[in-house]
């Protein structure tokens, strides 16, 4: 049984697609078979993060429409097997996605696939809201920041009362809270808010946190998911959030400063 | 953080502390009208409710009071009406159905 996986986060540019790359990359790597979806049907961007940009035919929408089979629009990733994507359109507008052409495209993906990751375009208007309506668990993306924060806030009341699971009254989608670009040291310092201050806020469980780093985007210069670039730091937490996703108990890294004060050192706090 | 940061730091860097408090607020405020509060069809379920009580009862749009609560497993939907009596009086649903105004 196929598991949809929404990335979503209301706000715009806190990393949906670097997250849902390097997601469905990770779960791609541990051997499941795994498509990414690009919902931001006009606003088209994961197939540049994937590094696939020259090699989209057809897209999501045609796959729609009729116009091209899923066999034809699907890009086999040439580093990870079991790992494919789907492009948004990079022509039409969000209109295109009825919720009947989504849901039977989700279907025909469910024969084949274990894990559909929904890349969602920001905002809560119609491209979001197609991307979470299907969702069985939802990574909300989240920085440490107040626009953010009360975006994901906003998107955690639509998943409760606007996903087809809150429709027809089954189990909610699962909720996981992503905190991306984090700084430790700043949050120590108290000019941003830190892990504790969001999990608080959004009252969700935390899979993982992913570090402010140069990392991403040097891979997003390359058109490689940064999960892929193991020896960075924003790639190891997204391995290991993977790894989490998938039931194992590992703890955070990366939330605490690397270099201690001076106190700290003095008193072996941290 | 510890006792001692804070006290070597002193209070100039307490944004965050704000931050944090600014949204406990918002947040609080929005879920009222979203979140866990009252979902999103509450103000469509109002108007349909209030436009059949008025085929029989000439209520006023202002006097009707569509509340939704969660209490550990359940919802209860509450429905508050009231009807232009010469004395007006707040009643819940089941009975306002029993005993209709004049008309
Ligand atoms: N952990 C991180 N560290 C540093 N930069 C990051 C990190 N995560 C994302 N970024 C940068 O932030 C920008 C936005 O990221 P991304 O495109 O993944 O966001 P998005 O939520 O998908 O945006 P949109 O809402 O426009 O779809 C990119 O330039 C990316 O390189
Ligand atoms: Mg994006």
């Amino acid at each position: 049984m196929a598991t949809v996986i929404v990335v979503t986060s209301g706000k715009g540019g806190v990393g949906k697609t670097t997250t849902s790359a390097s997601f469905a990359a990770g779960l791609a790597q541990r051997g499941y078979r795994t498509v990414v979806i690009d919902f931001d049907v006009g606003l088209r961007n994961l197939d540049l993060i994937m590094g696939c940009e020259r090699r989209v035919v057809y897209d999501f929408v045609n796959i729609i429409n009729g116009e091209a089979n899923l066999n034809q629009a699907l890009i086999r990733d040439k580093r990870v097997e079991n790992l494919h994507i789907l492009p948004a359109s990079q022509t039409r507008d969000k209109e295109a996605l009825t919720r009947e052409g989504v849901e039977r495209v989700l279907n025909e993906l469910r024969q084949n696939f274990e894990y559909i990751v929904c890349d969602s375009p920001a905002g809560i208007e119609r491209g979001a809201l197609m991307a979470l309506y299907f969702a069985d668990e939802a990574l909300v993306v989240t920085n440490p920041e107040v626009s953010s924060v009360r975006d994901s806030d906003r998107i955690l009341g639509i998943l409760a009362s606007r996903s087809r699971r809150a429709e027809q009254g089954e189990n909610p989608v699962k909720e996981h809270l992503v905190l991306a670009r984090y700084a430790p040291e700043r949050a120590d310092r108290g000019d941003m808010l830190s892990v504790e201050d969001v999990l608080e806020i959004l009252g969700i469980p935390l899979l993982g946190v992913i570090p402010e780093s140069p990392a991403v985007l040097q891979s997003s210069n390359a058109g490689v998911p940064v999960i892929l670039e193991e020896d960075s730091d924003a790639g190891a937490a997204y391995s290991d959030l993977v790894d989490r996703f998938l039931g194992k108990n590992l703890p955070h890294r990366f939330i605490t400063a690397q270099k201690k004060g001076f106190l700290k050192r003095l008193f072996g706090g941290g | 953080m510890g006792l001692f940061e804070n006290f070597f730091r002193g209070s100039s860097n307490k944004s965050a502390a704000l931050a944090k408090e600014r949204l406990q607020i918002i947040v609080a405020h929005e879920r009222g009208s979203g979140r866990r509060g009252s979902p999103d069809y509450l103000p469509a379920l109002k108007k349909e409710l209030l436009e059949v009580v008025r085929k029989y009862v000439p209520v006023d749009p202002s006097q009707i009071k569509v509340h939704l609560d969660r209490e550990g497993g359940y919802e209860v939907l509450e429905l508050n009406i009231t009807l232009p009596d010469e004395e007006p009086r707040s009643r819940r649903s089941s009975e306002s159905s029993q005993k209709p105004g004049q008309s």
